[in-house]
């Protein structure tokens, strides 16, 4: 399986949204960020209504072995955060682009983002 | 640094494992999911490669009373067949590794130091042999060990032992070893096996030449399969170490720290009547009551929230800096956050609520007993 979905946009810390510039967009982490964290255990996730700025911590992503900021990858505002991966953050390793999704958020502007195909090269794969 | 491999490593790369360095070695981390790995351990079993460690064998006359006067243990008691924890110590006291020794015989132990300290030990103990009639020959680097460990450990290691020697296996007792067969391949060859491990579950360790390493990891995968044995990584293996209150050196260990801080007290022997080094610092660290009633000392936390915390991290109380964690993690097992730290006595005492600085949030956890985990026999 390509740990790289194709229909998405990527920032360099990991974090995707949708492709197509609809808003307010879903914003989750990449499964290559969630092989690398190893089994994901804790999510932190920016509260509803709070303003998250392109490229500053959002949040945090916890697993067994280690924690990583989650950085937003858009400048808007959370519309909604996705209340079944606090409860099962398990779901960001089985399904990161589908039920692992994070919180959506309306986008006042985009922070510097990769097309997959950029990503996948960044991260020694293809699509 | 020099990457090494152990003679798995290909078995490895066949199960796709994710890699990471440790000591020098490129070793599994996780197969496929850690979680999954640590509970295979605690419910079935897991297989670990611990081709890194390292093997010392030390023989001749003197190999007890060397031993004695080499590490801080009192080697020299030790049963035949039996194994001893201990502590190599530096003049001052400090740790230069943790080690396990068995005795073989008489006049023969093999001492097993951690990968990362292996060469050190090694050249350590050839230099302290100086004056005993003892030969000391590190054997580390065309050793393999293989360990399976959990529940189902001794089942699955039974299907690979012809039925005569059965019993050599279900009567070795814990920290024991026995050379039995294993067959391998349809051929019988004998190993030295002993009961012991990093877990906090049964299981055993078996020491096999390189060349064989191989056939036998595979053996055990295949038996195993049918008792819920998968291969586990070194993520697994801290996490599974850490629950049961075991020591990693380099974090909980360290030549800066000593025996008594570390809640080590019992594994030196200042009793024993010969000399061995560190034991005049070590007899006076004891005497000062550093670890005891000065200073830092090892405990258990216990988080009460859900974030973890990590090496280095600060423990406070009431804001001040109290201590540093040297482990913690999530506790897969027990489904709270574990942790071990060094805090000053005053505040080491069980039940004591502190705060673990949590990269800038100060969040509760607990002084509690160690191990986290016990399992139940």
């Amino acid at each position: 399986m390509s740990k790289v979905a194709p229909d998405l946009k990527y920032s360099a810390e990991h974090e995707w949204i949708a492709a197509d510039g609809t808003s307010p967009t879903t914003v989750g982490v990449s499964a290559v960020a969630a092989d690398a964290l190893g089994d994901i255990v804790y999510v932190d996730l920016p509260e509803v209504g709070s303003a998250v700025t392109a490229g500053e911590p959002c949040g945090e992503i916890e697993s067994t072995k280690s924690v990583s900021d989650l950085y937003a990858p858009v400048t808007g505002k959370v519309t909604e955060v996705n209340t079944a991966v606090v409860d099962d953050p398990a779901l960001v390793n089985s399904d990161p682009y589908g039920a692992g999704w994070l919180f959506k958020v309306t986008v006042e502007s985009e922070g510097p983002l990769l097309t997959a195909a950029e990503y996948a090269a960044a991260n020694g794969g293809g699509l | 640094m020099t990457e090494n491999h152990t003679a798995l490593y290909g078995e490895h790369e066949k199960a796709g494992a994710s890699f990471t360095d440790f000591g020098g070695w490129q070793m599994p981390l996780k197969y496929s999911s850690e979680l999954a790995e640590h509970h295979a351990v605690r419910n079935a079993a897991g297989l670990f490669d611990l081709s890194h460690m390292g093997e010392v064998w030390v023989s001749g006359p003197d190999a007890a009373a060397f031993l004695d006067y080499a590490l801080a243990g009192k080697l020299s008691a030790v049963a035949v067949g039996k194994a001893k924890y201990s502590l190599i110590c530096n003049a001052d006291g400090g740790i230069i590794d943790d080690l396990i020794s068995y005795r073989r015989s008489d006049e023969k132990y093999l001492v097993v130091p951690n990968a990362g300290n292996a060469a050190k030990v090694a050249g350590l103990l050839a230099e302290r042999a100086s004056g005993f009639d003892v030969a000391v020959e590190d054997v580390s680097s065309e050793t393999s060990l293989i360990a399976v460990q959990g529940p189902h450990a001794e089942a699955i290691l039974l299907t690979l032992v012809p039925a005569d020697q059965h019993s050599r296996v279900t009567e070795l007792k814990y920290y024991a070893a026995v050379e039995v067969g294993i067959t391998v391949k349809g051929t019988v060859q004998e190993l030295l096996l002993a009961r012991t491990g990093y877990t906090g579950e049964d299981g055993f360790e078996i020491y096999v030449p390189n060349a064989g390493a191989a056939a036998l990891w595979q053996a055990l995968l295949e038996s195993g399969q049918a008792h819920g044995l998968i291969p586990a990584g070194l993520a697994a293996r801290d996490s599974l170490r850490l629950e049961a209150g075991m020591p990693l050196y380099g974090n909980e260990l360290s030549l800066d720290g000593h025996a008594y801080a570390a809640g080590l007290g019992p594994v030196v022997s200042l009793a024993k009547e010969s000399d061995f080094i560190g034991k005049a610092a070590l007899a006076a660290i004891k005497a000062a009551g550093d670890g005891a009633t000065t200073g830092r000392r090892l405990v258990g936390l216990k988080g009460l929230g859900r974030r973890s915390a990590r090496g280095h991290y600060p423990v406070l109380k009431d804001g001040a800096v109290i201590g540093e964690v040297t482990s913690g993690q999530p506790s897969p097992t027990l489904g709270y956050p574990v942790a071990m730290a060094y805090v000053d006595v005053a505040h080491a005492e069980v039940g004591t609520l502190l705060d673990v600085d949590l990269r800038g949030k100060a969040e509760p956890f607990e002084v509690v007993a160690l191990p986290f985990y016990k399992r139940q026999k």
